[in-house]
């Protein structure tokens, strides 16, 4: 220790932050349930579920008490024949397991920034008799996002519109993809280019998205949308449970074989294209009788009609509730008394079933058991509703000064993938061009592996992991790497590997293309 | 967790860090009176939690708004008391003025005996201050605790005769703490003669910059975040959305008739109270010293 003050010079009187057996045993009495005392200093915080202490280090996680941003590790255990052993029932004790393999992520790794200085872990380990070098650290990105998958036929809003979150812009509703709606989140001109407030809200915004929370927007002219990654959108008010199985088009062409013997006329109800069975090329094909029920909208191609009623949250993404709304005549002379209808929506959760009377009406009718099945297999076949949300952010810049003296060339090393990027631990997407642009999915990381700084901008962790021999022909901080036993155990979280993740120290290839 | 005790990475400040207290300290002088001033500070640091915390069930009790005051050991309790006695008639705990009195505390036990220019004694925002004459001293303002960046500088000169500075407010959406809010100001800043007196009389103005009612302002009893809130059921703030700018304005005049009043008294010097982008400045003491 040197420069002025000394404070780390013993003191006789010393300080022991043991609180007294006393004080322990009449706080512990009066626990409540779901309240953690926690007993890192005299102060004997006791803390609600969720909550934190005095000092915010410590919180109640889950009724137990933790160090909050602790360095998270994972392990993961093969037996003889390479295949991953589960840690069934082993309590995490908080050490690591001798006989695994083991990776620290970025997550509470701490940042330097300014990155002048090594990133603070700079591991080395031997993998498959390869020396691997891990740069473990967390980055602050000022240009970051989100793209949010809205699994939903939904109307949510104009292409466009402006998405708010009470009340500021943190982002615009961007180009429909195959059964979703999208939207693109935060990025640098909503986080530092506008009002401070806007900037706070948006930073807010991604951070709760990006560790899995849910967040409440509206859509200009739209919807107002509940998100949160891995979980049904929320649209106005109602839950999403199923992604449509295609437009009512696509319905019609994948299911038309199988109704042919049991029903005369499909109509699939969607917002995008109603489909019409025996006008269909489908029907057709199968050289189904003309039904002569004609239905509301612009007719596109045979069998297919957009704008049959106005978007909403009835059938099929449209505004109905009664489907028989929706047909505009039955022509006499085409269709037939008897004549057995079945009108669908494009996830199956609305269905009706009519045959027509001797006045060509309608009337509702039981259901037989052939298309009550056929209509199950419509909700079968669609994929369960969900939000996705990628976290999108550029580690192209001051960041990789941690990691090298000449940062071009770890660029060029992870271009020419002899350097992989994972985001506490999981697998990222490189968008190819220049810069190291990555794009990981929130769901595959670790809880809570996002923090911020006030700029306003994102903490994210983020691990270059490259072969010893690498790191030093790009110039990395070769003085600074350690190995993992000499790290703190008492200040990592541990948790078990997902087994449906690569391995982040796998062996990389050689730039020669073969692989070691 | 034991005591910390550490200068921070440029070399020159101290940072002493027990349980919930945080300090960060920096002092003016020839390098051995600095390290004779800091090897003191650490040591007038080493019981203060402890007795705090020995006394914790009174400080955390509200003042009885007459008749004889709590009787208490520790000189810190005995500071924190002091501060908070003007306001003993309406609602005020000791805890009011508990951050300024650990930094006058360890600020006196810094200078005593030693020959400094300047020094300070930041406790989470809650500040000690001393400047011999002639000297000045620049302060950074926050004026949303939610999401702290520096939204000005105050110039502070010795002649001003500042001892205090601090900062009350309504913490923002997932900040975490205990330090609550009755009101809803993002920060209201109080300068007054010593840390103890500014934090109690930041916690009052805060406290008054409200619009009891509102509808979309979210509160919830104390306890049920903290169970050993000294606040205990009252209700403090968790939420405020963006107000309609005729609502920010009321808000804020209910915090400056509490603020003028103090100055006026001379129990203050100055306060500086933002609320959702306004700005409102009482006392004429910083006219003209504030800079973006």
């Amino acid at each position: 220790m040197s420069g002025p003050g000394d404070p780390n010079s013993p003191d006789p009187r010393g300080s022991t932050d043991a609180p007294s057996e006393q004080a322990l045993t009449e706080i512990k009495a009066k626990q409540a349930d779901e309240i953690v005392t926690c007993d890192a200093c005299p102060v004997l915080c006791r803390i609600r579920l969720g909550k934190t202490g005095a000092c915010d280090r410590y919180g109640n996680v889950d009724g137990r008490l933790a160090r909050l941003s602790p360095l998270v590790v994972t392990q993961r255990v093969l037996d003889a024949q390479g295949e991953l052993v589960p840690f069934l029932g082993k309590p995490w004790a908080g050490q690591l397991l001798p006989e695994a393999e083991t990776f620290v992520t970025g997550i509470g790794a701490g940042t330097t920034y300014p990155d002048y200085k090594p990133a603070p872990f700079i591991i080395g380990s031997e993998v498959a008799g390869v020396d691997m070098v891990t740069v473990v650290t967390e980055g602050i990105f000022s240009y970051c996002g989100a793209k949010v998958k809205i699994d939903t036929d939904r109307y949510i809003g104009p292409e466009q519109a402006a998405v708010r979150v009470n009340g500021e812009q943190v982002g615009h509703v961007t180009t429909a993809e195959y059964g979703s709606q999208m939207l693109a989140l935060g990025g640098v001109r909503h986080l530092t280019g506008g009002s401070k407030k806007e900037g706070n809200v948006t930073c807010d915004t991604l951070l709760t998205l990006c560790n899995k929370g849910a967040v409440d927007m509206t859509v200009d002219g739209g919807a107002s949308l509940r998100v949160q990654a891995g979980k049904p959108p929320v649209i106005d008010g109602q839950e999403e449970h199923r992604m449509r199985v295609g437009c009512g088009s696509a319905t019609i062409g994948i299911f038309a074989q199988q109704w042919r013997d049991h029903v005369d006329e499909v109509i699939v109800v969607d917002d995008h294209i109603t489909g019409v069975l025996t006008e269909h090329q489908a029907g057709r094909f199968l050289e189904m009788k003309p039904a002569g029920i004609r239905v509301r909208g612009r007719k596109s191609t045979p069998g297919r009609y957009f704008q049959v009623a106005n978007p909403g949250t009835g059938w099929g993404g449209t505004d109905i509730a009664d489907p028989l709304a929706i047909i505009e005549k039955i022509s006499p002379g085409i269709a037939w008394p008897g004549l057995r209808l079945l009108m669908v929506s494009t996830t199956g959760e609305h269905f009706a079933y009519f045959v027509l009377d001797d006045d060509l009406k309608p009337q509702a009718a039981t259901m037989p058991q052939a298309v009550a099945l056929a209509v199950e297999r419509i909700g079968e076949n669609c994929e369960p509703a969900l939000c996705t949300v990628l976290f999108m952010g550029g580690a192209g810049g001051s960041l990789r000064a941690g990691v090298t003296e000449n940062p071009i060339h770890l660029t060029r090393s992870v271009q020419q993938a002899l350097t992989r990027v994972t985001s506490g631990g999981a697998p990222v997407y490189i968008w190819p061009g220049g810069g190291i642009t990555v794009m990981v999915d929130v769901d595959t990381m670790p809880d809570n592996a996002f923090g911020y700084v006030p700029t306003p901008a994102l903490v994210a962790p983020i691990e270059f992991t490259m072969r010893r021999r690498d790191y030093e022909r790009m110039g990395g901080h070769m003085g600074y790497v350690r190995s993992l036993d000499k790290l703190r155990l008492d200040q990592v979280t541990l948790l078990p590997w997902r087994p449906a993740q690569p391995w982040p120290l796998d062996p990389l290839s050689d730039g020669s293309g073969e692989s070691e | 967790m034991t005591m910390q005790a550490a200068l921070l990475p440029d070399g020159r400040r101290l940072h002493l860090q027990h349980g919930p207290i945080d300090l960060v300290i920096e002092a003016w002088g020839a390098p051995a009176e600095i390290a004779a001033a800091y090897r003191q500070a650490v040591s007038a640091f080493q019981p203060v939690l402890s007795e705090l915390v020995s006394e914790l069930p009174l400080l955390r009790r509200a003042l009885p708004a007459t008749g004889p005051m709590p009787l208490t050991d520790g000189e810190i309790a005995r500071q924190m008391i002091a501060a908070c006695l003007p306001y003993r008639t309406g609602f005020i705990t000791p805890m009011a003025a508990v951050a300024g009195a650990v930094a006058d505390h360890i600020l006196q036990a810094l200078l005593a005996g030693r020959d400094l220019t300047k020094a300070y004694v930041n406790n989470g925002g809650d500040i000690a201050v001393w400047m011999r004459a002639g000297q000045v001293l620049d302060c950074g303002l926050v004026t949303d605790l939610g999401a702290p960046q520096l939204a000005g500088v105050m110039h502070l000169s010795s002649e001003m005769r500042i001892g205090g500075i601090a900062t009350s407010g309504a913490p923002g959406k997932g900040q975490g703490g205990r330090s609550f809010s009755l009101g809803i100001a993002e920060a209201v800043t109080v300068l007054a003669r010593d840390a103890a007196t500014a934090d109690a009389a930041a916690t009052i103005i805060a406290n008054a910059v409200d619009l009891p009612g509102h509808p979309m302002i979210e509160r919830v009893p104390a306890v049920s975040i903290d169970p050993d809130s000294d606040l205990g059921q009252q209700l403090v703030t968790i939420s405020v959305p963006r107000l309609l700018p005729e609502d920010v304005a009321c808000a804020l005049e209910f915090g400056r008739r509490v603020a003028d009043d103090l100055c006026r008294s001379g129990m203050i010097l100055a306060a500086v109270l933002a609320f959702q982008d306004e700005i409102s400045l009482c006392g004429s003491l910083l006219q003209g010293r504030l800079a973006a």
